[in-house]
């Protein structure tokens, strides 16, 4: 408990010290500090009893914060909300450190923001209580609008007021169900309790089937903007292109996770009727977004909005793994959050490293780097196929879980988990990879090899004083490869990406108890949804024959 | 019997702030700067009694002795009103008389009795404030329209005493004669009250209406007479439909009387409405006969819930549409404060149980983020004029990097972003609005909190994101201490008040405390 705390309040303080510190000092503070939290999360993750049981630790505490409705200030982990705290505490002092040379105006203000970003991004993660969940949830919005809207691209402005105004709308709406199920479980218990697991177990046993439907739609509607999903994902390429580098990279490693695991850990389980009622319809969505933002990586010319459209591409995988709702699809997505978020997070940095040289993003000026940069080109080559899931590194054992849990999603019962998907959804969400190894490829194509293009030294000039954004560091003129700093930021992310590549068998093991608990009433839920499907559809063809006879 | 001196006693906190009002009226006008240069702290020393007059007073015999409808309502709300009040004060304090102030220093004027504003300034406010307490106090609806009339009348001349411009008169123009209709509607309501139950008295009244309502159903009279005075009274909240002044009232004013009409008049609009409401419905309408308990309708009679919740609604939406499409400081922030009084009447909507507690907590909240507001805007000025584009105040955290943050953390806080104490009791007051079975108020609210997001984000954009400009260059701090202090310690207070929100929470719920408790009355009837 100790721990977790001073993982998550050790950023806010050294965000206190930033503010007050010299401004030099700013970067090498963030960086102690990120570190410093990094290593009491991964002190409690060493000490941590529950990585094969699936249970949450520590129990939640009684320490109420608002005694009147018992909100409570209780914070615990299980193994994936372990997980994925864990992914942002090593990506956090990449990018702090990652953006070293690239932030040179108002650094500390910078730093300051993105210690409180991490602080809040852990705090969600930790959360226990939902009302403290939404807390952090909502407050990783201010300290992101500020890194967007300062240090981002020349539509920055734009791209920052997009991306709070989507996803506070989009928040309101899980406020609100949150609130009304707490409130449902004071009415029919007489106790308050704001804990994740009493809310989860109260609403899935006790709420009407209707009720339970609209509930999850609430908080589908209210997550999804954050994925995102389908309809709703505009604002994600504008923000990801707009964003300083190291912003992307939390942007995609661990701030769109929070939709993917409230969806997890809240929706989910709170309304298991409504997910089965639900999951073909959110499925549509998921697949219609891989295979149409994969066709607008295709057109893309910015190799950062290509990544950014990825994004979408691959997160709708992701969503489709999680209904599957059964153990196979939901691993695999829990498995391809934290892979995504570590290999889409390293190619932002690796293009934000190639732009702090060219000031340029756009593959028709720029092209066949790997002449100029070769270390920077092999590490591009591995990320993009831990990307698209070649197999032996990580992003290959996710992808394939989730489609084959797709796959296998049929209303067959034999299983334990009767299904609302099956091959169908499997086979076009799988275009969706064809096309991203054919999108991908072409990037390694154009960007790292082919002819070398480079911009003409005017256009970079007139880039480089372009002034307005804050992209321009000290990089100036140094055409050269990766420099000792930049390696020693991405070997920690090829070596993780590695090791779950050969080896994921812990991480599914750790997973595995979790997922089961939380689909714990799905088989039941689906098989009622199945049965009520053939009944309308006889009932309509009754109907029918009805007519006829008429 | 009532024991006058009782009653009078209770007033203390009033009492206070009167005489430090005449007091203050007379040292303004003193040939001493030195004198002069006390009346803001004599104003804060009668702030301070008041508070602790008021604790030393409030006494439960005395309570009873003076019939009030809500007998617990005036411990926490004058504390409130004396504790923003400060605030208010502060805000005002620099600005009020300050170029004629300089000019006497420096001897380019010589002090003419006529020309000095600053007494009259602070004994009208605090004239305004101590109406503001007499209608928590109010047992009938004579003192209650009287206590109105007090918070108004000081206000009318405030709008115009400050500031020698055209603007500023035309708003005290407008406001007064909009004013006049609202307080005739209201008076007007008042009347066909009194008609439909012969009685002053809110206690009597409310015993007259629930015999009517558990009978033959309220008389049209009474229903027409709720309906107005609701109508009349939401001229103070600034309410749909009586928002329209707000606008130009706010943007002619100066803007610590801005300040001031943010909040006074709208706490003492919503004590006033939750006293007449007391009376007319919720849980006054438990009739205990030897039949046992009969309730002829919980909560309000059917009309004036359909009316409160069409205001409720239509507050909340066009206040925050037509915060967007504001570009003047002032007028966005009175666009802002008719989109609060949304959220809070739906506080009243749902009553004793939670509602109006929840309101009080919410009208905290906001008074606490007013004074943050305007004493970042009071602290600044550009060529002598106030600060009102948000173009000056571009790149603000350049120049001032404290104003800025202090800006950012009220329009963060009145935008909704926990864990800042607005977004807290915002969602409290949509939780009591699920408890209290408005769930379309309560969806109503957080799809308005979205809207307002909009034009609260300008101010941040305004202050921290954006680059200086050619205007914003200009923009100096003011040589005062008085208002950067109150930004300081509202804004502050927002980023620490959640910490003890339990508490807060808990002394809000107090204010209805002794209302009728139809459980309470079952109890005691078949104790008997």
């Amino acid at each position: 408990m100790n721990l977790i705390w001073a993982s998550i309040l050790i950023p806010v303080v050294t965000a206190a010290v930033i503010a007050v510190a010299n401004a030099r000092a700013a970067r090498s503070l963030a960086a102690v500090g990120s570190l410093a939290s990094l290593g009491a999360l991964a002190a409690f993750a060493w000490q941590f009893p529950a990585w094969s049981t699936g249970a949450v630790h520590p129990e939640p505490c009684g320490c109420a914060w608002l005694s009147s409705i018992n909100a409570t200030l209780g914070v615990g982990f299980d193994s994936v909300s372990l997980m994925l705290a864990l992914l942002e505490a090593f990506l956090i002092p990449i990018c702090v450190i990652g953006s070293w040379t690239a932030i040179s105006e108002r650094q500390r203000e910078y730093y300051g923001w993105f210690m409180l970003l991490h602080a809040s991004i852990l705090l969600a993660f930790a959360a226990r209580d939902v009302l403290l969940f939404y807390v952090g949830y909502e407050f990783t919005l201010v300290p992101l609008l500020f890194i967007i809207a300062i240090w981002g691209g020349p539509e920055r402005r734009q791209a920052a007021h997009k991306l709070f105004l989507y996803t506070f709308l989009g928040s309101l709406f899980f406020l609100g169900s949150i609130l009304f199920v707490g409130w449902q479980h004071h009415a029919s218990t007489g106790l308050w309790s704001w804990d994740m697991g009493t809310l989860s177990t109260f609403a899935s046993a006790r709420l009407p089937a209707n009720t339970q439907y609209w509930l999850f739609a609430a908080l589908l509607a209210g997550f999804a903007v954050k994925v995102p999903l389908f309809p709703v994902h505009t604002w994600l390429p504008l923000a990801h292109n707009q964003a300083p580098t190291a912003g992307s990279v939390i942007l995609a490693g661990t701030l769109l996770k929070l939709g993917t695991y409230g969806i997890f850990r809240l929706a989910l389980p709170m309304a298991p009727e409504g997910g089965a009622a639900l999951a073909v319809l959110a499925s549509v969505l998921c697949t219609v977004a891989v295979v149409y933002a994969a066709l607008i990586c295709w057109v893309q010319t910015d190799a950062k909005k290509l990544v950014a459209y990825s994004s979408v591409s691959h997160l709708g995988i992701c969503m489709l793994g999680l209904f599957a709702l059964n153990p196979v699809g939901a691993q695999g997505s829990v498995l391809y959050m934290i892979n995504h978020g570590l290999s889409t997070g390293a190619l932002f940095l690796l293009i934000g490293m190639a732009y702090e040289r060219y000031h340029v993003k756009d593959m028709d000026q720029i092209g066949g780097l790997a002449k100029r940069m070769p270390v920077w080109a092999f590490f591009m080559v591995f990320f993009t196929m831990s990307s698209i899931g070649l197999p032996g590194l990580n992003g290959f054992v996710g992808e394939y879980l989730c489609l084959f849990g797709a796959y296998i999603a049929t209303g067959d019962a034999s299983t334990g988990y009767p299904g609302l998907l099956g091959p169908g959804f499997a086979l076009v969400a799988g275009t969706g990879l064809i096309l991203g190894a054919m999108y991908m490829l072409l990037l390694v194509g154009r960007y790292v090899f082919g002819p070398l293009r480079e911009p003409r030294d005017d256009a970079h000039a007139k880039h480089g004083h372009d002034g307005a954004h804050a992209h321009d560091g000290g990089h100036d003129g140094g055409h050269g490869d990766l420099t000792g700093r930049e390696v020693g930021l991405l070997v920690p992310l090829a070596l993780v990406c590695l090791f779950i590549g050969v080896y994921p068998k812990p991480m599914l093991q750790a997973i595995g108890p979790v997922v089961e608990r939380t689909l714990a009433p799905y088989p039941a839920a689906v098989e009622r949804t199945l049965k009520s499907q053939p009944q309308a559809a006889e009932a309509v063809q009754a109907d029918s024959k009805e007519d006829d006879r008429g | 019997m009532v024991d006058m001196s009782q009653t009078v006693a209770l007033l203390a906190p009033e009492i206070v702030l009167f005489v430090a009002s005449m007091l203050v009226a007379v040292l303004g006008l003193s040939r001493s700067t030195g004198i002069r240069s006390l009346v803001p702290w004599v104003c804060v020393a009668a702030l301070v009694g008041s508070i602790l007059a008021l604790d030393a007073v409030w006494t439960p015999e005395r309570i009873q002795g003076a019939r009030l409808l809500f007998p617990m309502l005036g411990k926490y709300g004058k504390a409130l009103i004396a504790l923003i009040g400060i605030g208010l004060v502060a805000v005002s304090a620099g600005s009020i008389d300050r170029r004629y102030e300089e000019a006497v220093a420096r001897g380019r004027a010589s002090f003419d009795a006529l020309r000095v504003v600053r007494g009259e300034y602070y004994a009208f406010l605090l004239l305004s404030l101590t109406g503001a307490m007499l209608v928590m106090s109010a047992p009938d609806l004579i003192w209650l329209f009287l206590g109105l009339e007090l918070v108004s009348l000081p206000t009318y001349i405030m709008v115009a005493v400050a500031r020698t411009g055209r603007r500023s008169m035309e708003a005290a123009m407008k406001y007064f004669f909009l004013g006049a209709l609202a307080t005739a509607v209201t008076l007007y309501g008042f009347a066909m009250l009194y008609g439909a139950t012969g009685t002053m008295q809110l206690i009597a009244m409310r015993d007259v209406l629930a015999e009517q309502a558990a009978g033959p159903g309220l008389s049209t009279t009474a229903l027409l007479g709720t309906i107005l005075t609701v109508l009349g009274l939401c001229f103070k909240l600034a309410a749909v439909p009586m928002h329209f002044y707000a606008p130009d009232v706010y943007e002619g004013a100066p803007l610590p009387v801005t300040a001031f009409l943010s909040f006074t008049p709208k706490i003492a609009g919503f004590s006033a409405l939750i006293t007449v409401l007391g009376a007319v419905g919720w849980s006054g309408h438990a009739m205990v006969d030897h039949d046992g308990v009969r309730i002829a309708y919980e909560g309000l009679p059917q009309p004036v819930t359909a009316v409160l919740w069409m205001v409720a609604a239509l507050t909340m939406v066009l206040g925050n549409i037509g915060g967007i499409l504001q570009t003047s400081l002032k007028r966005t922030l009175a666009y802002s404060s008719i989109a609060n009084s949304g959220y809070m009447l739906v506080g009243v909507i749902v009553g004793p149980k939670g509602g109006i507690g929840a309101m009080y907590l919410f009208m905290l909240g906001y008074g606490v983020m007013t004074i943050a507001t305007f004493g970042v805007l009071a602290a600044l000025e550009r060529k002598g004029e106030e600060v009102d584009s948000f173009e000056s105040l571009a790149g603000l955290r350049a120049a001032h990097p404290g104003l800025a943050f202090l800006l950012t953390v009220s329009a963060l806080s009145l935008l909704g972003v926990p864990p800042l104490f607005g977004a807290l009791a915002k969602i409290v007051l949509v939780f009591v609005a699920f408890e209290g079975g408005q769930a379309s108020l309560a969806a109503v609210l957080l799809l308005n909190t979205a809207i307002g997001a909009v034009y609260y984000l300008r101010f941040v954009g305004a202050a921290v994101v954006n680059p200086q400009n050619a205007k914003s260059q200009e923009v100096v701090a003011i040589p005062h201490w008085w208002p950067k202090t109150a930004a300081i310690v509202a804004g502050l207070g927002l980023i620490v008040l959640p910490a003890f929100l339990s508490r807060l929470v808990d002394a809000s719920a107090t204010t209805v405390d002794g209302y009728v408790d139809l459980g309470e009355a079952v109890a005691s009837e078949t104790e008997r």
